[in-house]
């Protein structure tokens, strides 16, 4: 991305959600685990393709990312993440209640 | 819902000036579900906790640009600290007490003749130790893609016209090296208490999108 043409810098900015929040407390929690380095996350991100970088907000591709890579490490696998997405999104329909507060 | 906070003043916007972005109680997306599903997964077989995740909310919430700045006015009033925070940025931010983590923290100086000014063209890395969260900006297509093409530009959006006998060099941060600007130290502050110039030092200036506010 160095390197290329783009448009003004936008200033506008927001304060975190709380989602987002833990999106960045799982990326410091699960590398000091040890199940993934910043590389591990960054091959992740790169392997989105350019789309992801239009149409996903920042803590969109990082969640992502820690998911490929718990996937990757066998924290977990990819149906047990399935079954645990349904359940959450059979919960409730936003996030406050969906994520027990 | 998120405008009906009695200490805000302007509808809409935060007490730092930024607008809020949607809300927890607005519909569930796909990819806050996987945040919810990830966490619980990981709390379910125990390789952390609830509290932890929220230990390590509440200790970014906790750093803010602030913390950068008592480094920087440290500097301005103590000959000693600077040389220490040039030679090595993270120990010399310990001794102040701050948790820089285990990645390498370079400090750059601003004199009459360079400016610096630094970048993550890869994603979003940032002195968030002593920081906090990068802005947006920051992590913007644009901030990453033309700082290396046109930094004058760019600082030029900012507000920031440089002289163009001015040496401009740009740090690319990385994940393991992180890069903070140490700005010159405005004229007519000599002998200031630190608290004093610390009030002086923004975010941008640690940035090098910006430089210290004058003395008042």
């Amino acid at each position: 991305m160095g390197g290329q043409d783009a448009g003004p810098v936008p200033q506008a900015g927001h304060d975190f959600a709380l989602w987002e929040k833990r999106v960045d407390a799982l990326m410091i929690l699960g590398s000091q685990a040890g199940h993934f380095t910043v590389d591990g996350l960054r091959r992740a991100l790169e392997d989105m393709g350019e789309d992801a970088f239009e149409t996903m907000t920042y803590y969109e591709r990082w969640i992502a990312a820690i998911n490929q890579n718990l996937i990757e490490a066998g924290v977990y696998s990819i149906e047990e993440l399935g079954r645990k997405m349904e359940e959450v999104q059979a919960r409730a329909t936003t996030y406050g209640e969906a994520a027990g507060g | 819902m998120p405008h009906d906070h009695p200490e805000h003043h302007h509808e809409g916007m935060s007490p730092s000036g930024h607008p809020y972005r949607a809300d927890d109680d607005t519909a569930l997306s796909y990819w806050q579900a996987m945040e919810i599903a990830v966490r619980e997964l990981l709390i379910e077989k125990g390789e952390t906790s609830a509290e932890a995740v929220q230990r390590q909310i509440d200790a970014m919430d906790s750093r803010s640009p602030a913390n950068g700045a008592a480094v920087i006015a440290r500097a301005w009033a103590d000959p000693a600290f600077k040389a220490r925070l040039l030679d090595n940025a993270g120990d010399a931010s310990r001794e102040m007490g701050f948790d820089i983590g285990p990645m390498h923290l370079i400090a750059v100086e601003n004199t009459p003749a360079v400016h610096n000014v630094i970048v993550c063209t890869l994603c979003s890395c940032y002195p968030r130790n002593l920081l906090g969260l990068p802005p947006d900006w920051y992590k913007s297509r644009a901030y990453r893609s033309r700082t290396v093409r046109e930094p004058r530009a760019v600082l030029s959006e900012f507000g920031l016209d440089l002289p163009d006998d001015v040496t401009l060099r740009v740090h690319d941060s990385t994940a393991d090296m992180r890069y903070i600007v140490l700005p010159a130290q405005p004229p007519g502050t000599d002998g200031w208490p630190e608290d004093r110039l610390a009030a002086l030092v923004t975010r941008d200036s640690m940035i090098g999108t910006g430089l210290p506010k004058a003395p008042a």
